[in-house]
């Protein structure tokens, strides 16, 4: 069953007012966010950063045990860059053993560099936690709509992340009927060297294959049936509106990257 | 006769430690004896898939002990294979489950797993291909050249050909016509009657409990309900009607029949025992 409980990118609905923002809204201001972790340069203004993600966590009404969890799998390559930084950014001296040595620029780059990293991550699962991936998808396409004027197929491309992400789950849970089925039948998937669980997982992967063949020819079939033919003059049954909800987050977003723009230029800490 | 399959207080909570936490069975104590064709019933959700998902160790309980012939399966973890290939599970729509380029080498996935000689292997494989009515050529055959009900008899030959004692199946007639179901159920049949093996069937028709099992094991609401003879279990039809599930409708006839005196016996359950009655009844009265 351990196949069924991962949880990255997933999304957990509710009625926050982070919920009810205009997915395009969220995106952008996701991107802005992003962008102002990288422009702090100091411990003030990567703060700025913290205090935004403690003011809007509690909005979206997450639980905190998912803020954790999402976090959990990246530990190691935050303790890995983090331990690297401190050994390798030049400084002077605080502990020195051999050609190893510790500086305090280093300690310092090592926290920044933590910090940017969980910040980065903690910020952008809220994106995922608090948006659908209907919605989400429709939110990229509509960004990303300019580009129909050059040719780019957005609404095809929009359709099939769309896709994609609705048969994830699908697919996992086949995946596991499958291992099931070949495992009453006595196979063999944990023991032997690396050549023969590669073998050993044939009888998963073709009738795997199979089946999302099977799916998507059924899928297609589906939706000609209901005359889909593509973004042409299309129209939506929710269209997407700003509100009220996204010009404050917009003002709130833009009042913190202004902040963590002046700590950063200030240089104090 | 002796006991194949005991549970002890057989319990499987799924996403334990969760918000999601749920009992899917709980405290299930069961034995059924060796030779036997049970009829497995419950509206979905009631817990038959966990539980027959345990007889061959593909779940580990969270708490209880299974038997299998009065082997405790977890007892040596690292052999609990031996178990699966004792007790043969096939499960629902299980044509999705074939991947090799021909029949032949399809059915005998699970006798190689097991280690058998190749004559051996040949051997089971040619037996249970005539046990689902699979021609010769046939079995030189891709798996995905074949129609539906070809398919899912040559997924039952895939486990048939490991010979095991008990055979599960989860709804093996799901899907199929009338033809290919009587023709499935008279396969399994058989084998249950050559091999002297125990048969467990999970199935949403009471009808074909009620022609093919002895006895039945009726789940609700994670727990076993009852686990009684065939007649036993329709004669309480209202119970099983407040659960959400049916006595065949041939035994609804005749029951209401007797109610209104008519002399046929209430605990009528196939519809060729029904006929034999009606026909009798009508030659007293004189009827031709």
């Amino acid at each position: 069953m351990a196949l069924t409980d991962i949880s990255i990118g997933q999304y957990f609905p509710g009625d926050s007012p982070v919920h009810r923002m205009d997915p395009r809204m969220k995106l952008v201001l996701t991107l802005v966010y992003v962008v102002m972790l990288f422009l702090a340069g100091n411990f003030s203004s990567l703060a700025m950063g913290i205090i935004l993600l403690l003011v809007v966590y509690p909005l979206s009404r997450i639980p905190l045990t998912l803020i954790l969890k999402s976090v959990k799998p990246i530990v190691p390559i935050v303790l890995f860059t983090g331990i690297l930084n401190m050994f390798f950014v030049k400084g002077d001296p605080l502990w020195t053993l051999g050609f190893l040595s510790i500086s305090r620029e280093g300690l310092r780059m090592a926290a920044l560099l933590a910090l940017r990293i969980l910040c980065l991550i903690a910020g952008t699962s809220l994106l995922t936690y608090t948006t659908s991936p209907i919605a989400l998808t429709d939110g990229i396409e509509q960004l990303f709509s300019p580009l129909k004027k050059l040719g780019a197929p957005v609404h095809e491309i929009a359709m099939m992340m769309t896709i994609t992400l609705r048969f994830i789950p699908t697919l996992i849970e086949e995946t596991d009927k499958i291992m099931s089925a070949q495992k009453a039948r006595g196979a063999d998937l944990e023991s032997g060297g690396l050549f023969q669980r590669m073998k050993a997982l044939l009888p998963i992967l073709i009738p795997l294959f199979v089946s999302a063949f099977r799916r998507a020819e059924e899928l297609a079939l589906a939706m000609e049936c209901r005359c889909y033919h593509g973004g042409e003059g299309r129209t939506r049954m929710r269209t997407l509106r700003l509100g009220t909800v996204d010009v404050l987050a917009a003002l709130l977003v833009a009042a913190f990257l202004a902040s963590t723009i002046f700590f950063s230029v200030a240089g104090a800490g | 006769m002796s006991t194949i399959i005991r549970t002890e207080q057989l319990s499987h909570i799924y996403s334990q430690g969760t918000v999601f936490e749920q009992a899917a069975i709980r405290n299930v104590n069961l034995n059924i004896e060796k030779g036997e064709f049970v009829g497995v019933i419950g509206h979905t959700g009631s817990g038959k898939s966990t539980l027959i998902q345990h007889l061959n160790g593909l779940l580990r309980p969270t708490s209880g002990k299974v038997y299998i012939g009065g082997e405790d399966i977890w007892a040596k973890p690292k052999e609990i294979r031996r178990f699966r290939f004792q007790v043969g599970l096939v499960f629902q729509y299980p044509e999705y489950q074939l991947f090799e380029d021909t029949v032949y080498k399809d059915i005998s996935f699970g006798p190689r797993n097991m280690g058998l000689s190749e004559e051996e292997i040949d051997r089971r494989v040619r037996q249970a291909a005539a046990f689902v009515e699979l021609k010769e050529a046939t079995l030189q055959k891709s798996p995905f050249e074949l129609s539906g009900g070809q398919k899912r008899r040559v997924a039952i030959a895939g486990v048939i050909a490991m010979s095991p004692d008990v055979l599960i199946l989860d709804e093996p007639t799901a899907g199929l016509d009338p033809r290919g179901r009587d023709r499935i159920l008279g396969e399994i049949k058989e084998y249950h009657q050559q091999q002297k093996a125990t048969v467990l069937l999970v199935s949403h028709s009471m009808e074909d409990i009620a022609r093919y099992a002895s006895k039945v094991l009726v789940m609700n609401q994670a727990q076993v309900f009852l686990y009684d003879t065939v007649e036993a279990v329709f004669s309480r039809g209202s119970e099983m009607e407040s659960m959400g599930l049916n006595i065949p409708q041939i035994t609804r006839i005749c029951r209401q029949l007797a109610e209104r005196g008519i002399p046929i016996s209430p605990q009528t359950y196939t519809v060729e025992s029904a006929k034999d009655q009606i026909l009798g009844i009508l030659q007293k009265r004189g009827v031709k």
